[in-house]
């Protein structure tokens, strides 16, 4: 088992070392003169010159790499232009803000997803699992801005029953206010992230409930209600429940767009104010970041597969 | 044990419809029988017949779109087939059990053994820890030696044959009257085959069970069962007492049947087997008279017209046919082909050497472990012949016909001839003659015929490529070939999802012989077919044979279609050869040790009783073979052969016993003759 | 018994299949969406009332009337016709960068799946470390470096970015083929690499490809308005429907919710026709 997970480490952070260099050579190679985009069209030669040699970009591109990747193994990820701070004070806070909006956001999803993909899969070829497949797919397919669009006017303009905002402006918000102000964006992410979650968990529960163990245990003189207890979900769930892990990057990536809709001081606000400004310093660790969550949380998922799974389990101790 | 007259299982005019698309297609008519206490019932078929459906319908488990829209089911008197769900759970706990074809998947792979098999004495009322002991007590009853280890694994731990035991204690928890048995041995090797249904008969002998018995081999059947029902078409249309079934069959598709199988003694120099033209009609086909009528030799305008009713031939013994006095002397069905064989590149006689293998290894690295599935393999075949290939799964018969192809690449040191002249190691370095001189026909026809082109496309491509011909030629040569192997000219642009599984397999064999072959290996060719099929292309084979005699080289499980259809046999344990010769020498004896186990294994379909050799223990991992002889650990005749201590160090070699005859074997011939008397 | 149901329902000719498909309700009903965009972004001027610059200084913000079907917007622009002729972009934007992104990627995983080995496991690193960061920011962190949003751009990013997702589809087809005994039997009669791979798998792996090919139509529609609705999608005053919300969304606050609704309506109904397109495929050829 040890052995398995140091090879899984070991592929992550390989992948994540072509992550930097992906990163790094967008921002490097791709056209577009960084100096000539933040000082404007207008300066002298001279002052690109003065200004590339003040940032480091006049040295060579492995010397630029070294010290980004140098500075992110110390915690120094450079100074950001645009707030002329630390980029990772300007990071920091906003990813914890973020991370709020995602624990609140998971916590609702999970489970009304994954009893979604229950139900469907019990009621496998009725109306009620044509409802949710379908229904859960196409609201899957809307982008999440256009679900906060929709959200803000029902429950905002015309019931007036949500803030609009997902940032309370109390200085000292106590939890259950600022749980409510992340009510509505977290409903926004749900639409999208229902149809992925609760499809995969309909699949894997079916397969269950199509295999010949469920059979077995049927014809064992299990009730199905019992059978569908102990072999069906036990072996449908704990899969699934790893591969929500992989469902991460739908939700960082649709943080953005909900961030700007609810005016939310979050990572992706952050990140999207980095982009205006062609924020070099901080969009180069704030993207490589996005990276690292989504690996570790693919990671995870690796590893918790394997370990609820006996097959593999077994083959990873030989 | 009941006592009285009731029945333990009473089916009587039972009817059952699956919905495919809207349609209801029925699937089972008037079966009627009944199974007495203890009585083991056999119900034989070929696929599609309804044998599995009559199982699942006793369980009261159909799938979801079937119904029974007619008849009756009792149990022990008691109707079941309107009885709730709830009922229905409490006799399956209780009084019918069952167990299935592929044990492996019949076990949740995420749950211990002991637990799933303490789940059923805990569902009738035992404590936890009672249910614990009772489990491995369970698991002692089907002879697991260590049942202790065995209630801690999980099912991907376990082989084939002791999952299918774990799999046989379960449905024993709880002390069923009836077990309801479908295929429970298809699948598993003939020896594991033969040890499973040992432990049934003796179980069997201790509990008084009732068994209904379904299988599609008919040898398996006439060994296990009291009595016998012929499925075909969703019709009962012969039942009776087994010995009385199979000496005096009685409906013509019952004779056919028995007269399709290569049976102990049948040889293609001196016998044809029968065949039952046509196919058998698809699920949900509406008959006016006989279900058989179609593919019947002595079908006449009553039997289009009328449905026949069972008559009586003897005591219980009865038959649904119009013609039942008549059905012994069923005229024989022989058909020909109309091959026109190509001339081909070499010049050499019937019985010279034309393939010659020598030394050939192969090494598999899998997770850092070396696995040599093929050892120092050595074999010939003569021009015109049959080399026949037999062992159990991983002896690595496919792996030589893959070697022979230059599909894979053989270790250094492995030489292999074709007619006096060496090939290359791999298929991209061989020319187009060595390619096309040697073939292959493979097991599946679904996998091995590419599913997007027609069939004219698959064989004159192959044509094409391998002779050199114009497209236009190859097309016409195409045709020539398939109408050869007797697929008619309608069928020549379907695709092949558009044929049976015997027409597909004569395309294949029309792909196989494009490139005037020399060789053409034939990879279980027939085991996914049914009998009557099956006979078919056997013949089909031999009488290509006989025209241009190419040779092959022939894989099968089936002892009785490998003694048919082969000259020479190689027998296969780990990789190796352990047994090499004519076919008679290697079928008549004296055996090599592990060819002794697998040929008394065979359920014999003559009724003969035979003392079945054992062979102890699992096949050990290629990955890690015993010291000495590799069979030592399980060998039959190493006690007392006073070789042990050389049987046990030193790996024997091949060597010619007697002229034509090799053996891999330290006990000498004359004693292996004694011990074998 | 149960295996020989699934079995006849296997052995469906194309036609049969398309005959089915033809009946499939979701399919006619996405079908019909799609259409219907598809007809406004050829034929936009024919569909729409009034030019897509045309402003009416007289009704600024006018709530929809019989005049204006969806209202104006805040330079009194005719937002239904804006939605029409908005159309065109975000199709043509999103089907250029899905067949880029399936042409790539189709032939990466073809190559891949039957080649294995080494290119096979460099390969999939790479595009495992690309699919590691979501499609949205790895398309802002593109425009920022290049310095300009463009819709070439656009189509060259999200084509790139699909290509892991597709080649990995492709892959796995392909790997679950080649190990079946046709492909074996072609290499028996002297097939090169490239008709194996091209007259033999592909039509196989083709059903599969196509599923791909709209599921990612469905993510190209969605990526394209969300990043126009971020304002790194296109040129600037764009008239696609992610711009014009972008444009007009604050708004709602003053109850001025027309011109925003309807662009989102119209970005959620091309997206959930072709779900309910490539849904449908999938169940018909059951993949």
């Amino acid at each position: 088992m040890l052995r398995f997970i140091v090879k899984r480490v070991g592929l992550s952070i390989l992948t994540l070392v072509i992550v930097s260099v992906i990163i790094f050579l967008m921002t490097s190679i791709l056209p577009g003169d960084i100096a000539k985009q933040t000082l404007g069209r207008d300066a002298s030669p001279e002052a690109y010159e003065i200004w590339n040699k003040e940032k480091g970009f006049d040295k060579p591109l492995v010397v630029q790499y070294g010290r980004w990747m140098g500075g992110v193994m110390t915690g120094d990820l450079g100074t950001s232009f645009k707030f002329a701070l630390p980029v990772s004070e300007v990071l920091g806070p906003a990813a914890a803000k973020s991370a709020q909006l995602a624990i609140v956001a998971l916590i609702l999803i999970a489970p009304i997803s994954i009893l979604g993909g229950i139900a469907a899969a019990m009621n496998r070829g009725k109306k009620v699992d044509r409802m949710l497949t379908v229904g859960g797919l196409s609201a899957a397919v809307i982008p999440e801005f256009v679900w906060g669009v929709i959200l803000i006017l029902i429950f905002g303009v015309v019931f007036r029953v949500f803030p609009v905002s997902a940032f309370p402006n109390e200085e000292n918000p106590n939890l259950i206010n600022s749980v409510y102000h992340l009510l509505l964006p977290s409903i926004a992410l749900l639409f999208v992230l229902f149809g992925y979650i609760s499809r995969i968990t309909r699949a894997g529960v079916i397969e269950a409930l199509d295999s010949d163990y469920m059979r077995t245990a049927v014809l064992k003189g299990l009730s199905r209600k019992t059978a569908v207890f102990r072999h069906v979900l036990r072996n449908a769930l704990l899969p699934t429940i790893a591969v929500i892990a992989t469902q991460v990057p739908y939700l960082v990536g649709g943080l953005i767009a909900i961030e700007r809709v609810f005016n939310y001081p979050g990572f992706g606000n952050t990140l999207l104010k980095a982009v205006i400004a062609r924020d070099f310093p901080l969009l180069q660790s704030a993207v490589f970041l996005t990276g690292v969550v989504v690996v570790c949380f693919q990671l995870i998922a690796d590893i918790l597969f394997a370990v609820l799974n006996p097959r593999i389990r077994q083959r990873v101790t030989e | 044990m009941s006592t009285t007259n009731i029945p333990t299982l009473e089916l009587h005019d039972l009817e059952v419809s699956y919905t495919v698309r809207g349609i209801d297609r029925q699937v089972l008519r008037d079966i009627s029988f009944s199974i007495a206490p203890g009585e083991a019932y056999g119900l034989v078929g070929e696929s599609g017949c309804g044998k599995s459906t009559v199982a699942f319908a006793a369980m009261r488990y159909l799938p979801r779109n079937g119904k029974i829209t007619g008849g009756e089911i009792f149990f022990e008197g008691k109707s079941i087939v309107e009885i709730d769900e709830g009922d229905v759970a409490q006799l399956r706990r209780s009084a019918i059990s069952m167990v299935y074809q592929n044990p492996s998947t019949a076990l949740n792979p995420t749950i211990r053994i002991g637990k799933q098999i303490a789940e059923v004495f805990e569902l009738n009322g035992a404590s936890k820890s009672e249910a614990i002991e009772r489990a491995q007590a369970a698991l002692v009853q089907v002879q697991i030696s260590d049942p202790a280890q065995v209630m801690r694994r999980y099912a991907h731990q376990l082989s084939g044959g002791m999952a299918q035991r774990v799999v046989i204690a379960m449905a024993l928890a709880s002390n069923p009257r009836l077990l309801v048995m479908d295929e429970p041995t298809t699948g598993l090797d003939a020896t594991v085959e033969a040890e499973v249904l040992d432990l049934v008969r003796e179980l069997r002998r201790d509990t008084g069970t009732a068994v209904l018995f379904i299988s599609h081999n008919l040898g398996v059947i006439r060994n296990m069962c009291d009595r016998v029902g012929v499925l075909y078409a969703g019709t009962l249309v012969e039942q009776g007492a087994t010995a009385d079934l199979f000496n005096n069959p009685s409906h013509p598709y019952t004779v056919g049947l028995l007269r399709c199988i290569p049976r102990g003694g049948l040889h293609k120099s001196t016998d044809r087997l029968d065949t039952i033209p046509g196919t058998p009609p698809a699920l949900g086909t509406k008959f006016d008279g006989c279900v058989f009528a179609a593919r019947c030799a002595l079908v006449d305008d009553k039997c289009r017209t009328q449905p026949p009713q069972m008559v009586t031939i003897d005591g219980a013994h009865v038959a649904r046919c119009f013609h039942s006095d008549k059905a012994g002397s069923l005229p024989r069905s022989v058909e020909q082909i109309e091959y026109v064989p190509e001339a081909k590149g070499h010049s050499t006689k019937v019985g010279d050497t034309l393939l010659d293998i020598s030394h050939l290894s192969k090494v598999f690295t899998q997770d850092g472990h070396r696995i040599r599935v093929i050892n120092d393999v050595s074999l010939t075949l003569g021009v015109g012949e049959t080399l026949g290939l037999v062992g159990e799964s991983g002896s690595g018969k496919t792996t030589i016909a893959k070697l022979v192809l230059g599909l894979v690449e053989p270790e250094d040191g492995g030489i292999i001839t074709l007619d006096g002249k060496g090939l290359a190691k791999t298929l991209n370095r061989r020319d187009v003659q060595d390619i096309g001189g040697i073939q292959i026909v493979f097991q599946n026809p679904d996998q091995a015929l590419n599913r997007r082109h027609s069939v004219t496309r698959i064989v004159g491509r192959a044509v094409e490529r391998l002779r050199g011909f114009s497209a236009q030629s190859s097309i016409k040569r195409a045709h020539e070939l398939l109408l050869g192997m007797r697929v008619e000219a309608s069928l020549h642009g379907a695709r092949p999802v558009q044929l049976s599984g015997g027409l597909k397999q004569r395309v294949a064999i029309a792909r196989a012989f494009a490139g005037a072959p020399q060789i053409v290996l034939c990879d279980e060719p027939t085991s996914a077919l049914d009998v009557s099929v099956q006979a078919a292309i056997l013949n089909l084979l031999v009488d290509l044979q006989k025209q241009d005699q190419t040779s092959f080289i022939f894989i099968s499980h089936d002892l009785g279609v490998v003694r048919y259809i082969s000259d020479r046999i190689a027998v296969l344990y780990l990789g190796r050869v352990v047994e090499f010769g004519t076919s008679q020498r290697v079928f008549n004896g004296p055996f090599h040790p592990y060819t002794e186990a697998l040929l008394s294994s065979v359920p014999n379909i003559d009724g003969s009783t035979r003392k079945r050799i054992p062979l102890t223990g699992v096949v050990p991992s290629p990955s890690k073979p015993p010291s000495g002889c590799v069979l030592n650990p399980r060998c039959p005749r190493k006690e007392g052969s006073g070789y042990e201590a050389l049987c046990e160090t030193e790996e024997p070699n091949l060597t010619e016993v007697e002229p034509g005859h090799f053996m891999r074997c330290h006990v000498p011939m004359a004693k292996l003759k004694q011990l074998q008397s | 018994m149960t295996d020989e149901t699934s079995k006849q329902t296997k052995q469906m000719e194309l036609s049969e299949r398309l005959a089915v498909l033809k009946k499939n309700k979701a399919f006619i009903i996405g079908a019909s969406i799609l259409a219907f965009w598809v007809f406004s972004a050829i034929f936009g001027k024919l569909v729409a009332r009034y030019d897509q610059d045309f402003a009416d200084y007289e009704s600024i913000s006018s709530s929809p009337s019989l005049k204006y079907w969806f209202g104006t917007d805040s330079s009194g622009r005719d937002v239904y016709s804006r939605v029409i002729i908005g159309s065109r972009i975000i199709i043509v934007i999103s089907f250029l960068a899905t067949l880029l992104g399936a042409f790539v990627g189709a032939s990466l995983g073809l190559t891949a799946g039957y080649l294995k080995g080494r290119f096979d496991m460099v390969l999939m690193r790479i595009l495992e470390a690309i699919s590691a960061i979501p499609v949205i920011i790895i398309a802002l962190l593109a425009v920022a470096a290049i310095g300009r949003a463009s819709s070439v751009i656009t189509i060259l990013i999200i084509g790139i970015i699909f290509t892991p997702n597709v080649a990995r589809t492709v892959r796995a087809a392909v790997l679950g083929e080649s190990e079946l005994e046709y492909v074996a039997a072609a290499k028996l009669r002297t097939e090169k690499t490239a008709h194996i791979l091209f007259r033999e798998v592909l039509p196989n792996v083709l059903p599969t490809l196509i599923v791909e090919f709209t599921v990612r139509l469905g993510y190209a529609i969605f990526a394209v308005a969300t990043l126009s609705f971020l304002g790194a999608g296109l040129e600037a005053g764009s008239p696609d429907w992610g711009t014009q919300v972008a444009d007009t969304w604050s708004l709602i606050f003053s109850e001025i919710w027309w011109p925003t609704l309807f662009p989102s309506l119209a970005i959620a109904s091309i997206a959930v026709s072709i779900n309910l397109i490539s849904d449908a495929l999938l169940e018909v050829f059951e993949l």
